[in-house]
Protein backbone atom coordinates (compact mmCIF):
# COMPACT_ATOMS: atom_id res chain seq x y z
CA UNK A 1 0.00 0.00 0.00
CA UNK A 2 1.42 3.67 -0.90
CA UNK A 3 1.71 5.15 2.50
CA UNK A 4 2.94 8.56 0.92
CA UNK A 5 1.23 10.90 -1.73
CA UNK A 6 2.99 13.24 -3.97
CA UNK A 7 1.17 16.21 -5.83
CA UNK A 8 2.39 16.68 -9.02
CA UNK A 9 1.04 19.51 -9.56
CA UNK A 10 2.81 21.03 -6.73
CA UNK A 11 6.16 19.27 -7.99
CA UNK A 12 7.62 20.30 -3.88
CA UNK A 13 9.25 17.55 -2.50
CA UNK A 14 8.79 17.57 1.17
CA UNK A 15 11.13 16.03 3.61
CA UNK A 16 8.90 12.91 3.93
CA UNK A 17 8.74 12.48 0.42
CA UNK A 18 12.57 12.76 -0.07
CA UNK A 19 12.97 9.86 2.67
CA UNK A 20 10.24 7.50 0.87
CA UNK A 21 12.10 8.34 -2.44
CA UNK A 22 15.38 7.57 -0.70
CA UNK A 23 14.12 4.10 0.69
CA UNK A 24 13.06 2.62 -3.06
CA UNK A 25 15.47 4.26 -3.99
CA UNK A 26 18.39 1.95 -1.13
CA UNK A 27 20.09 5.45 -0.25
CA UNK A 28 20.65 6.24 3.70
CA UNK A 29 20.68 9.72 3.56
CA UNK A 30 21.83 12.16 6.69
CA UNK A 31 18.93 14.41 7.87
CA UNK A 32 21.32 17.21 6.40
CA UNK A 33 20.90 15.64 3.27
CA UNK A 34 17.37 15.04 3.91
CA UNK A 35 16.86 18.75 4.12
CA UNK A 36 19.16 20.33 1.42
CA UNK A 37 17.83 17.27 -0.95
CA UNK A 38 14.08 18.61 -0.23
CA UNK A 39 15.10 21.88 -1.35
CA UNK A 40 17.14 20.92 -4.31
CA UNK A 41 14.85 18.03 -5.80
CA UNK A 42 12.38 20.57 -5.98
CA UNK A 43 14.02 23.49 -7.45
CA UNK A 44 14.76 20.45 -10.56
CA UNK A 45 11.44 19.31 -10.60
CA UNK A 46 10.08 23.13 -11.15
CA UNK A 47 12.50 23.28 -14.17
CA UNK A 48 12.01 19.96 -15.10
CA UNK A 49 7.72 21.00 -14.71
CA UNK A 50 8.40 23.11 -18.22
CA UNK A 51 7.66 20.13 -20.36
CA UNK A 52 3.70 19.95 -18.92
CA UNK A 53 3.59 22.92 -21.52
CA UNK A 54 4.60 20.90 -24.41
CA UNK A 55 1.72 19.62 -26.97
CA UNK A 56 2.56 15.83 -27.46
CA UNK A 57 -1.36 14.89 -28.71
CA UNK A 58 -0.79 11.70 -31.26
CA UNK A 59 3.47 12.22 -30.47
CA UNK A 60 5.00 8.44 -29.81
CA UNK A 61 7.66 8.49 -27.29
CA UNK A 62 11.22 7.60 -28.60
CA UNK A 63 13.21 5.24 -26.55
CA UNK A 64 15.96 4.08 -29.06
CA UNK A 65 17.13 6.64 -30.79
CA UNK A 66 18.20 5.43 -34.28
CA UNK A 67 15.77 3.20 -34.78
CA UNK A 68 17.13 -0.13 -34.02
CA UNK A 69 15.34 -2.80 -32.63
CA UNK A 70 16.05 -6.20 -31.20
CA UNK A 71 17.75 -7.93 -32.86
CA UNK A 72 18.72 -11.82 -32.57
CA UNK A 73 21.64 -13.97 -33.53
CA UNK A 74 23.05 -17.30 -33.43
CA UNK A 75 22.59 -19.06 -29.88
CA UNK A 76 25.79 -19.70 -29.59
CA UNK A 77 28.71 -20.05 -26.90
CA UNK A 78 30.61 -17.20 -26.77
CA UNK A 79 33.66 -17.57 -24.72
CA UNK A 80 33.86 -15.03 -21.90
CA UNK A 81 37.15 -12.31 -21.32
CA UNK A 82 36.37 -12.83 -17.37
CA UNK A 83 36.59 -15.62 -15.62
CA UNK A 84 34.01 -16.92 -13.09
CA UNK A 85 37.08 -16.34 -10.38
CA UNK A 86 38.13 -13.06 -11.24
CA UNK A 87 34.82 -11.83 -11.62
CA UNK A 88 34.55 -13.11 -7.56
CA UNK A 89 37.67 -11.39 -7.01
CA UNK A 90 35.64 -8.20 -7.32
CA UNK A 91 33.61 -8.64 -4.31
CA UNK A 92 34.31 -6.91 -1.08
CA UNK A 93 32.09 -9.43 0.80
CA UNK A 94 33.67 -13.10 1.87
CA UNK A 95 34.00 -16.02 -0.75
CA UNK A 96 32.69 -19.14 0.44
CA UNK A 97 32.72 -22.55 -1.62
CA UNK A 98 32.44 -19.96 -4.72
CA UNK A 99 29.74 -17.82 -3.42
CA UNK A 100 29.42 -14.24 -1.82
CA UNK A 101 28.64 -14.28 1.66
CA UNK A 102 25.97 -11.70 1.71
CA UNK A 103 23.90 -10.58 4.67
CA UNK A 104 20.67 -11.96 5.12
CA UNK A 105 17.30 -10.68 3.93
CA UNK A 106 15.93 -10.39 7.26
CA UNK A 107 19.32 -10.14 9.72
CA UNK B 1 59.60 20.16 -30.85
CA UNK B 2 58.80 17.64 -27.55
CA UNK B 3 58.04 14.51 -28.29
CA UNK B 4 54.36 14.54 -25.83
CA UNK B 5 53.14 17.72 -28.21
CA UNK B 6 53.07 15.55 -31.29
CA UNK B 7 49.60 14.66 -33.02
CA UNK B 8 48.50 11.31 -33.82
CA UNK B 9 49.54 12.24 -37.50
CA UNK B 10 53.18 13.52 -36.78
CA UNK B 11 54.17 10.78 -34.47
CA UNK B 12 52.81 7.92 -36.68
CA UNK B 13 54.99 9.35 -39.31
CA UNK B 14 58.14 9.80 -37.15
CA UNK B 15 57.62 5.95 -35.57
CA UNK B 16 57.30 4.78 -39.31
CA UNK B 17 60.57 6.30 -39.91
CA UNK B 18 62.19 4.58 -37.23
CA UNK B 19 62.87 8.09 -35.99
CA UNK B 20 61.45 7.45 -32.42
CA UNK B 21 60.19 4.51 -30.46
CA UNK B 22 57.29 4.10 -29.40
CA UNK B 23 58.53 3.66 -25.79
CA UNK B 24 60.69 7.13 -26.36
CA UNK B 25 56.88 8.71 -27.03
CA UNK B 26 55.33 6.97 -24.19
CA UNK B 27 57.77 7.94 -21.74
CA UNK B 28 57.76 11.89 -23.02
CA UNK B 29 54.14 11.69 -22.08
CA UNK B 30 54.75 9.77 -18.59
CA UNK B 31 57.31 12.34 -17.74
CA UNK B 32 55.38 15.10 -19.18
CA UNK B 33 52.21 13.68 -16.96
CA UNK B 34 54.60 13.48 -13.83
CA UNK B 35 55.36 17.61 -14.42
CA UNK B 36 52.62 18.72 -14.74
CA UNK B 37 49.76 16.85 -13.62
CA UNK B 38 50.68 17.59 -9.75
CA UNK B 39 49.11 20.97 -10.43
CA UNK B 40 46.05 20.16 -13.27
CA UNK B 41 44.79 16.65 -11.47
CA UNK B 42 44.01 15.67 -14.96
CA UNK B 43 45.46 11.64 -14.27
CA UNK B 44 43.48 9.68 -11.71
CA UNK B 45 45.15 6.27 -12.09
CA UNK B 46 48.52 5.62 -13.61
CA UNK B 47 49.32 2.61 -15.31
CA UNK B 48 53.32 3.97 -16.57
CA UNK B 49 55.04 0.10 -16.25
CA UNK B 50 52.36 -1.69 -18.21
CA UNK B 51 52.45 1.07 -20.70
CA UNK B 52 56.06 1.17 -21.08
CA UNK B 53 55.74 -2.59 -21.34
CA UNK B 54 53.38 -2.29 -23.88
CA UNK B 55 55.06 0.24 -26.06
CA UNK B 56 58.84 -1.99 -25.86
CA UNK B 57 56.15 -4.90 -27.43
CA UNK B 58 54.75 -3.14 -30.43
CA UNK B 59 58.48 -1.49 -30.89
CA UNK B 60 59.99 -5.20 -31.09
CA UNK B 61 56.88 -6.02 -33.26
CA UNK B 62 57.93 -3.00 -35.67
CA UNK B 63 54.84 -2.97 -37.46
CA UNK B 64 53.15 0.43 -37.78
CA UNK B 65 50.86 0.28 -40.61
CA UNK B 66 48.20 1.46 -38.56
CA UNK B 67 48.17 5.36 -37.62
CA UNK B 68 47.40 4.27 -33.65
CA UNK B 69 50.69 1.71 -33.44
CA UNK B 70 52.23 3.02 -30.88
CA UNK B 71 50.83 6.16 -29.76
CA UNK B 72 50.56 6.44 -25.97
CA UNK B 73 46.73 7.64 -24.99
CA UNK B 74 44.61 8.08 -21.80
CA UNK B 75 41.01 6.90 -21.07
CA UNK B 76 38.09 8.61 -19.11
CA UNK B 77 38.21 6.65 -15.61
CA UNK B 78 34.90 4.71 -16.77
CA UNK B 79 36.49 2.61 -19.23
CA UNK B 80 37.08 -0.70 -18.29
CA UNK B 81 40.49 -2.60 -18.86
CA UNK B 82 41.47 -5.65 -17.88
CA UNK B 83 43.79 -5.51 -14.63
CA UNK B 84 43.33 -1.94 -13.85
CA UNK B 85 41.48 0.42 -11.52
CA UNK B 86 38.58 1.42 -13.38
CA UNK B 87 36.40 3.84 -10.35
CA UNK B 88 33.80 6.20 -12.28
CA UNK B 89 36.10 8.55 -9.51
CA UNK B 90 33.29 7.50 -7.00
CA UNK B 91 34.41 6.48 -3.61
CA UNK B 92 31.24 3.42 -3.81
CA UNK B 93 33.95 1.65 -6.36
CA UNK B 94 37.65 3.17 -4.77
CA UNK B 95 37.55 1.63 -1.10
CA UNK B 96 38.76 -1.56 -2.78
CA UNK B 97 39.49 -0.14 -6.16
CA UNK B 98 37.62 -2.12 -8.69
CA UNK B 99 40.27 -4.03 -10.84
CA UNK B 100 38.41 -4.55 -14.39
CA UNK B 101 38.31 -8.36 -15.29
CA UNK B 102 37.92 -7.25 -18.90
CA UNK B 103 38.12 -4.84 -21.60
CA UNK B 104 35.91 -2.36 -23.16
CA UNK B 105 35.33 -2.93 -26.78
CA UNK B 106 36.99 0.46 -27.48
CA UNK B 107 40.08 0.03 -25.30
CA UNK B 108 40.23 -3.20 -27.21
CA UNK B 109 39.58 -1.98 -30.55
CA UNK B 110 42.27 0.55 -29.82
CA UNK B 111 45.15 -2.26 -28.71
CA UNK B 112 44.54 -4.23 -31.32
CA UNK B 113 45.45 -1.20 -33.70
CA UNK B 114 48.27 -1.09 -31.13
CA UNK B 115 47.79 1.99 -28.96
CA UNK B 116 49.18 2.08 -26.00
CA UNK B 117 46.95 3.26 -22.77
CA UNK B 118 48.46 5.06 -20.42
CA UNK B 119 46.12 5.57 -17.73
CA UNK B 120 42.71 6.90 -16.72
CA UNK B 121 41.47 10.43 -16.23
CA UNK B 122 39.78 12.64 -13.84
CA UNK B 123 35.30 12.51 -14.03
CA UNK B 124 32.53 14.07 -12.82
CA UNK B 125 31.91 10.44 -10.80
CA UNK B 126 29.79 8.74 -12.38
CA UNK B 127 30.10 11.20 -15.50
CA UNK B 128 27.52 13.27 -13.73
CA UNK B 129 28.23 16.88 -14.02
CA UNK B 130 29.72 19.44 -16.22
CA UNK B 131 33.09 20.58 -14.29
CA UNK B 132 34.74 16.99 -12.95
CA UNK B 133 33.79 19.24 -9.30
CA UNK B 134 31.32 16.02 -8.07
CA UNK B 135 34.53 13.61 -8.82
CA UNK B 136 36.24 11.10 -5.40
CA UNK B 137 39.88 12.65 -6.45
CA UNK B 138 38.71 16.17 -6.40
CA UNK B 139 38.62 19.01 -9.48
CA UNK B 140 40.90 18.97 -12.22
CA UNK B 141 41.87 22.63 -13.29
CA UNK B 142 42.23 24.53 -17.01
CA UNK B 143 45.26 24.79 -18.07
CA UNK B 144 44.56 27.91 -19.53
CA UNK B 145 43.14 29.56 -16.26
CA UNK B 146 44.33 27.23 -13.12
CA UNK B 147 41.22 29.02 -11.28
CA UNK B 148 39.05 27.82 -13.28
CA UNK B 149 37.43 24.36 -14.22
CA UNK B 150 38.03 22.31 -16.75
CA UNK B 151 34.51 21.00 -17.91
CA UNK B 152 33.63 17.71 -17.56
CA UNK B 153 32.38 15.36 -17.40
CA UNK B 154 35.54 14.44 -19.23
CA UNK B 155 37.54 17.13 -18.00
CA UNK B 156 40.59 15.21 -17.25
CA UNK B 157 40.76 14.11 -20.91
CA UNK B 158 40.27 17.16 -22.14
CA UNK B 159 42.96 19.14 -19.83
CA UNK B 160 45.57 16.22 -20.51
CA UNK B 161 45.87 16.35 -24.68
CA UNK B 162 45.68 20.38 -24.29
CA UNK B 163 48.72 20.20 -21.89
CA UNK B 164 49.85 17.21 -23.52
CA UNK B 165 50.19 14.48 -21.00
CA UNK B 166 48.76 12.22 -24.03
CA UNK B 167 48.80 11.90 -27.65
CA UNK B 168 44.86 11.28 -27.55
CA UNK B 169 42.12 10.40 -25.30
CA UNK B 170 39.02 8.80 -24.62
CA UNK B 171 35.76 10.43 -23.07
CA UNK B 172 32.26 9.76 -23.05
CA UNK B 173 29.32 11.90 -24.18
CA UNK B 174 25.97 11.62 -22.71
CA UNK B 175 24.72 15.39 -22.46
CA UNK B 176 27.41 17.27 -23.49
CA UNK B 177 30.52 15.66 -21.79
CA UNK B 178 33.20 15.85 -24.34
CA UNK B 179 32.02 18.52 -26.06
CA UNK B 180 32.08 21.61 -23.56
CA UNK B 181 35.37 20.18 -21.31
CA UNK B 182 36.58 20.08 -25.13
CA UNK B 183 35.95 23.69 -25.62
CA UNK B 184 36.75 24.85 -22.12
CA UNK B 185 40.41 23.44 -22.75
CA UNK B 186 40.66 24.21 -26.58
CA UNK B 187 41.11 20.66 -28.28
CA UNK B 188 38.65 18.72 -30.59
CA UNK B 189 36.02 16.59 -29.06
CA UNK B 190 33.43 14.42 -30.76
CA UNK B 191 30.25 13.33 -29.81
CA UNK B 192 29.00 10.70 -32.91
CA UNK B 193 25.87 9.49 -33.68
CA UNK B 194 24.45 7.19 -30.89
CA UNK B 195 25.31 3.57 -31.97
CA UNK B 196 28.21 4.48 -33.84
CA UNK B 197 30.49 3.43 -30.84
CA UNK B 198 30.26 0.60 -28.62
CA UNK B 199 29.25 1.16 -25.39
CA UNK B 200 30.36 -2.16 -24.00
CA UNK B 201 32.87 -2.40 -21.13
CA UNK B 202 32.28 1.28 -20.17
CA UNK B 203 30.79 1.78 -16.83
CA UNK B 204 26.70 3.19 -17.93
CA UNK B 205 25.34 6.60 -16.92
CA UNK B 206 22.51 6.79 -18.70
CA UNK B 207 22.10 3.83 -21.77
CA UNK B 208 19.55 5.52 -24.25
CA UNK B 209 22.14 8.54 -24.53
CA UNK B 210 25.60 7.44 -23.80
CA UNK B 211 28.36 8.11 -26.36
CA UNK B 212 31.88 7.28 -26.86
CA UNK B 213 34.21 9.85 -28.77
CA UNK B 214 37.48 10.94 -28.86
CA UNK B 215 39.37 13.64 -27.84
CA UNK B 216 42.10 15.13 -29.81
CA UNK B 217 44.75 17.63 -31.08
CA UNK B 218 43.41 17.86 -34.47
CA UNK B 219 40.15 17.15 -36.46
CA UNK B 220 42.49 14.21 -38.64
CA UNK B 221 43.07 12.87 -35.41
CA UNK B 222 39.71 12.85 -33.98
CA UNK B 223 38.99 11.16 -37.53
CA UNK B 224 41.45 8.78 -37.10
CA UNK B 225 40.80 7.54 -33.22
CA UNK B 226 36.68 7.59 -34.35
CA UNK B 227 37.44 5.33 -37.65
CA UNK B 228 39.52 2.86 -35.32
CA UNK B 229 36.94 2.69 -32.20
CA UNK B 230 33.34 3.33 -34.63
CA UNK B 231 31.71 0.35 -35.64
CA UNK B 232 28.90 -2.51 -34.93
CA UNK B 233 29.71 -4.81 -31.73
CA UNK B 234 27.98 -7.40 -31.24
CA UNK B 235 28.31 -6.98 -27.58
CA UNK B 236 26.43 -4.04 -28.14
CA UNK B 237 23.00 -4.32 -29.65
CA UNK B 238 22.61 -0.51 -30.22
CA UNK B 239 25.54 0.29 -32.52
CA UNK B 240 24.78 0.25 -35.93
CA UNK B 241 26.05 -2.29 -38.90
CA UNK B 242 26.53 0.81 -41.28
CA UNK B 243 30.28 0.40 -42.47
CA UNK B 244 32.43 2.99 -41.04
CA UNK B 245 33.59 5.53 -43.73
CA UNK B 246 37.21 6.77 -44.19
CA UNK B 247 37.01 10.08 -42.43
CA UNK B 248 40.60 11.05 -41.90
CA UNK B 249 40.81 10.59 -45.82
CA UNK B 250 37.86 12.41 -46.99
CA UNK B 251 38.91 15.66 -45.25
CA UNK B 252 39.03 18.50 -47.35
CA UNK B 253 39.80 22.16 -47.58
CA UNK B 254 36.58 23.67 -48.84
CA UNK B 255 33.00 23.67 -48.29
CA UNK B 256 32.06 24.24 -51.73
CA UNK B 257 28.39 23.57 -51.83
CA UNK B 258 27.65 23.16 -48.17
CA UNK B 259 24.78 24.25 -46.56
CA UNK B 260 25.33 25.53 -42.81
CA UNK B 261 21.92 26.19 -40.59
CA UNK B 262 22.00 28.47 -37.74
CA UNK B 263 19.19 28.00 -35.80
CA UNK B 264 17.57 30.83 -34.23
CA UNK B 265 16.44 29.24 -31.03
CA UNK B 266 20.77 28.89 -30.25
CA UNK B 267 20.72 33.12 -29.63
CA UNK B 268 19.37 32.72 -26.22
CA UNK B 269 19.24 35.66 -23.44
CA UNK B 270 22.54 35.61 -20.98
CA UNK B 271 24.38 34.33 -23.92
CA UNK B 272 28.20 36.09 -23.30
CA UNK B 273 28.55 38.62 -26.23
CA UNK B 274 32.06 37.53 -26.70
CA UNK B 275 30.76 34.07 -27.69
CA UNK B 276 27.81 35.13 -29.28
CA UNK B 277 31.13 37.55 -31.52
CA UNK B 278 32.88 34.33 -31.93
CA UNK B 279 30.13 32.65 -34.05
CA UNK B 280 29.82 35.74 -35.87
CA UNK B 281 33.72 35.26 -36.94
CA UNK B 282 33.33 31.66 -37.51
CA UNK B 283 30.36 31.82 -39.80
CA UNK B 284 32.83 34.59 -41.91
CA UNK B 285 35.18 31.57 -42.19
CA UNK B 286 32.83 29.08 -43.30
CA UNK B 287 31.29 31.42 -46.07
CA UNK B 288 34.79 32.33 -47.23
CA UNK B 289 35.19 28.36 -47.88
CA UNK B 290 32.55 28.23 -50.04
CA UNK B 291 29.93 27.50 -47.73
CA UNK B 292 26.25 29.14 -47.18
CA UNK B 293 24.55 29.80 -44.64
CA UNK B 294 20.63 29.54 -43.83
CA UNK B 295 18.44 30.32 -40.72
CA UNK B 296 16.66 27.67 -39.81
CA UNK B 297 13.92 27.00 -36.88
CA UNK B 298 14.40 24.05 -33.83
CA UNK B 299 11.56 25.45 -32.16
CA UNK B 300 11.96 22.22 -29.50
CA UNK B 301 15.36 22.85 -28.62
CA UNK B 302 14.10 24.59 -25.99
CA UNK B 303 12.64 21.84 -24.03
CA UNK B 304 15.77 19.75 -24.52
CA UNK B 305 17.58 20.14 -21.08
CA UNK B 306 14.36 20.21 -19.46
CA UNK B 307 14.34 16.27 -21.08
CA UNK B 308 17.21 15.25 -20.69
CA UNK B 309 16.91 16.04 -16.63
CA UNK B 310 14.17 13.63 -17.01
CA UNK B 311 15.54 10.93 -18.86
CA UNK B 312 19.01 11.13 -17.74
CA UNK B 313 18.04 10.68 -13.84
CA UNK B 314 15.72 8.24 -14.66
CA UNK B 315 18.32 5.62 -16.31
CA UNK B 316 20.73 6.67 -13.71
CA UNK B 317 18.29 5.17 -10.95
CA UNK B 318 18.43 2.25 -12.76
CA UNK B 319 21.99 1.66 -14.23
CA UNK B 320 23.03 2.64 -10.65
CA UNK B 321 21.45 0.12 -9.35
CA UNK B 322 24.18 -2.80 -9.29
CA UNK B 323 26.20 -0.53 -6.97
CA UNK B 324 25.34 -2.57 -4.04
CA UNK B 325 28.40 -3.56 -2.52
CA UNK B 326 27.93 -7.22 -3.18
CA UNK B 327 29.48 -8.04 -6.40
CA UNK B 328 32.07 -5.34 -6.62
CA UNK B 329 32.84 -1.85 -4.92
CA UNK B 330 32.75 -0.26 -1.86
CA UNK B 331 31.72 -1.84 1.59
CA UNK B 332 31.26 -0.71 4.80
CA UNK B 333 30.26 -3.88 6.82
CA UNK B 334 33.27 -6.14 6.26
CA UNK B 335 33.65 -6.97 9.64
CA UNK B 336 32.08 -9.90 10.83
CA UNK B 337 30.35 -8.38 13.63
CA UNK B 338 28.86 -5.61 11.97
CA UNK B 339 27.34 -8.07 9.42
CA UNK B 340 25.56 -9.49 12.54
CA UNK B 341 21.85 -8.63 12.07
CA UNK B 342 22.02 -6.39 9.00
CA UNK B 343 19.91 -6.75 6.68
CA UNK B 344 20.34 -6.95 2.79
CA UNK B 345 18.55 -3.39 2.83
CA UNK B 346 20.88 -2.34 5.30
CA UNK B 347 23.73 -3.23 3.53
CA UNK B 348 22.64 -1.54 0.39
CA UNK B 349 21.06 1.19 1.96
CA UNK B 350 25.72 1.99 4.13
CA UNK B 351 26.91 0.86 1.09
CA UNK B 352 25.27 3.81 -0.81
CA UNK B 353 24.42 6.05 1.30
CA UNK B 354 28.40 6.10 1.84
CA UNK B 355 29.26 5.63 -1.54
CA UNK B 356 27.68 7.86 -3.34
CA UNK B 357 28.65 11.80 -3.78
CA UNK B 358 25.58 14.64 -3.93
CA UNK B 359 25.33 14.85 -7.79
CA UNK B 360 24.95 10.83 -8.27
CA UNK B 361 22.35 10.63 -4.95
CA UNK B 362 20.24 13.53 -6.44
CA UNK B 363 20.23 11.89 -10.10
CA UNK B 364 18.57 8.56 -7.94
CA UNK B 365 16.30 10.57 -6.31
CA UNK B 366 14.60 12.44 -9.48
CA UNK B 367 14.94 9.12 -11.68
CA UNK B 368 13.24 7.00 -8.43
CA UNK B 369 10.39 9.82 -8.46
CA UNK B 370 9.90 10.07 -12.14
CA UNK B 371 9.63 6.15 -12.71
CA UNK B 372 7.37 5.77 -9.41
CA UNK B 373 4.36 4.05 -9.99
CA UNK B 374 2.12 7.45 -10.81
CA UNK B 375 4.36 9.64 -12.24
CA UNK B 376 5.97 7.28 -14.85
CA UNK B 377 3.21 9.36 -17.78
CA UNK B 378 3.89 12.99 -16.19
CA UNK B 379 7.51 12.76 -16.63
CA UNK B 380 9.10 9.19 -18.58
CA UNK B 381 6.66 8.77 -21.17
CA UNK B 382 6.12 13.14 -21.51
CA UNK B 383 10.15 13.06 -21.91
CA UNK B 384 10.22 10.58 -24.40
CA UNK B 385 7.21 11.91 -26.63
CA UNK B 386 9.58 15.62 -26.56
CA UNK B 387 12.18 13.55 -27.48
CA UNK B 388 10.68 12.82 -30.88
CA UNK B 389 9.69 16.28 -31.40
CA UNK B 390 12.94 17.72 -30.55
CA UNK B 391 14.48 14.39 -32.65
CA UNK B 392 11.64 15.60 -35.91
CA UNK B 393 13.16 18.95 -35.40
CA UNK B 394 16.35 18.44 -36.79
CA UNK B 395 15.55 15.55 -39.35
CA UNK B 396 12.77 18.67 -40.88
CA UNK B 397 15.86 20.98 -40.58
CA UNK B 398 18.60 18.17 -42.59
CA UNK B 399 15.92 18.34 -45.53
CA UNK B 400 17.33 22.00 -46.12
CA UNK B 401 20.56 21.93 -44.71
CA UNK B 402 23.48 19.85 -44.42
CA UNK B 403 24.71 20.88 -41.02
CA UNK B 404 23.72 22.81 -38.27
CA UNK B 405 26.81 25.17 -35.91
CA UNK B 406 26.03 26.50 -32.79
CA UNK B 407 28.14 27.82 -29.48
CA UNK B 408 29.43 24.79 -27.56
CA UNK B 409 28.63 26.87 -23.92
CA UNK B 410 26.92 30.22 -23.49
CA UNK B 411 30.15 31.26 -22.22
CA UNK B 412 33.57 30.49 -21.41
CA UNK B 413 35.02 27.81 -18.61
CA UNK B 414 33.47 29.38 -15.51
CA UNK B 415 35.44 29.44 -11.96
CA UNK B 416 36.11 26.56 -9.72
CA UNK B 417 32.82 26.37 -7.11
CA UNK B 418 31.03 28.77 -9.16
CA UNK B 419 27.96 26.89 -9.78
CA UNK B 420 28.30 23.91 -6.23
CA UNK B 421 25.04 25.26 -4.85
CA UNK B 422 22.95 25.89 -7.50
CA UNK B 423 22.50 22.36 -9.25
CA UNK B 424 20.24 24.27 -11.92
CA UNK B 425 22.55 26.49 -13.08
CA UNK B 426 25.25 23.84 -13.45
CA UNK B 427 23.00 21.63 -15.49
CA UNK B 428 22.25 25.07 -18.39
CA UNK B 429 25.90 24.73 -19.00
CA UNK B 430 24.70 22.12 -21.13
CA UNK B 431 21.82 23.80 -22.85
CA UNK B 432 23.38 24.10 -26.62
CA UNK B 433 24.12 20.02 -26.50
CA UNK B 434 21.22 18.19 -25.37
CA UNK B 435 19.33 19.15 -28.60
CA UNK B 436 22.16 16.50 -30.35
CA UNK B 437 21.98 14.37 -27.49
CA UNK B 438 17.94 14.07 -27.82
CA UNK B 439 18.02 13.75 -31.68
CA UNK B 440 20.59 10.74 -31.35
CA UNK B 441 22.82 13.22 -34.34
CA UNK B 442 26.20 13.47 -34.06
CA UNK B 443 27.96 16.66 -32.86
CA UNK B 444 31.50 17.89 -32.36
CA UNK B 445 33.32 20.66 -30.62
CA UNK B 446 36.28 22.50 -32.27
CA UNK B 447 38.38 25.13 -30.88
CA UNK B 448 37.17 28.57 -32.60
CA UNK B 449 39.28 31.49 -30.36
CA UNK B 450 39.90 32.76 -27.14
CA UNK B 451 37.80 35.25 -24.99
CA UNK B 452 39.63 38.73 -23.97
CA UNK B 453 40.41 37.05 -20.89
CA UNK B 454 42.86 34.73 -22.69
CA UNK B 455 40.14 31.83 -22.08
CA UNK B 456 39.10 28.99 -24.88
CA UNK B 457 35.78 29.23 -26.91
CA UNK B 458 34.78 26.20 -28.89
CA UNK B 459 32.16 26.20 -31.95
CA UNK B 460 29.51 22.87 -32.42
CA UNK B 461 29.34 21.32 -35.44
CA UNK B 462 25.89 18.97 -36.01
CA UNK B 463 25.38 16.74 -38.63
CA UNK B 464 22.70 14.44 -39.32
CA UNK B 465 22.32 10.93 -37.64
CA UNK B 466 25.39 8.96 -39.52
CA UNK B 467 26.77 11.92 -41.16
CA UNK B 468 30.31 12.00 -39.06
CA UNK B 469 31.92 12.29 -42.82
CA UNK B 470 30.58 15.55 -43.58
CA UNK B 471 30.68 17.06 -40.31
CA UNK B 472 34.26 16.19 -39.83
CA UNK B 473 35.38 18.15 -43.48
CA UNK B 474 33.70 21.64 -42.38
CA UNK B 475 35.55 21.16 -38.94
CA UNK B 476 38.87 20.00 -41.01
CA UNK B 477 37.79 22.93 -42.97
CA UNK B 478 37.66 25.51 -40.48
CA UNK B 479 40.79 24.61 -38.42
CA UNK B 480 42.61 24.36 -41.07
CA UNK B 481 41.11 28.15 -42.05
CA UNK B 482 42.26 29.57 -38.15
CA UNK B 483 45.02 29.52 -36.61
CA UNK B 484 43.81 28.27 -32.91
CA UNK B 485 45.06 24.87 -33.07
CA UNK B 486 48.35 26.20 -32.82
CA UNK B 487 47.97 28.09 -29.28
CA UNK B 488 49.23 25.82 -26.18
CA UNK B 489 48.01 26.77 -22.42
CA UNK B 490 51.59 28.01 -20.76
CA UNK B 491 52.61 25.48 -17.93
CA UNK B 492 55.65 25.28 -16.48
Amino acid sequence: MRTVMYSLCMTTLTKVQVLHIAKLARLKLSDEEVEKMSKELTSILGYIDQLGGVNTDGIEPTAQVTGITSRLREDTVIPSDASPDALLECSPLPITSHQISTPHAHG
Amino acid sequence: MSLFSLTIGEAHKKLKAKEVTSEELTRACIERIEAVDATLNAVVHRNFDRALEEAKKVDAIGNFSSPLAGIPYLAKDVFSETGTATTACSNVLRNKDYISPFDSTTTKRLKSAGAISIGKTNTDEFTMGASTETSCFDVTKNPWDLTRVAGGSSGGSAAAVASDECIFALGTDTGGSIRQPAAYCSVVGVRPTYGRTSRYGVLSMASSLDTIGPMAKTVEDAALILEAIAGHDRMDGTTSEKPVEPYAKNLSKDLKGVCIGIAKEFMIDGMDPEIQKNLEEAKKVLVSLGATLKEISLPHTKYALATYYVLCPSEVSSNMARYDGIRFGHSPSLAPELMRGLTLNGHYENVRGEGFGPEVKRRIMIGTYALSSGYYDAYYLKAQKVRTLIKKDFEDAYTQVDLVISPVTPTPAFTIGAHSDDPVAMYLEDAFMDGAVMAGIPALSVPSGFAKNGLPIGLQIMGPQWGEEMMFRAAYAYEQATEWKAQKPLLS
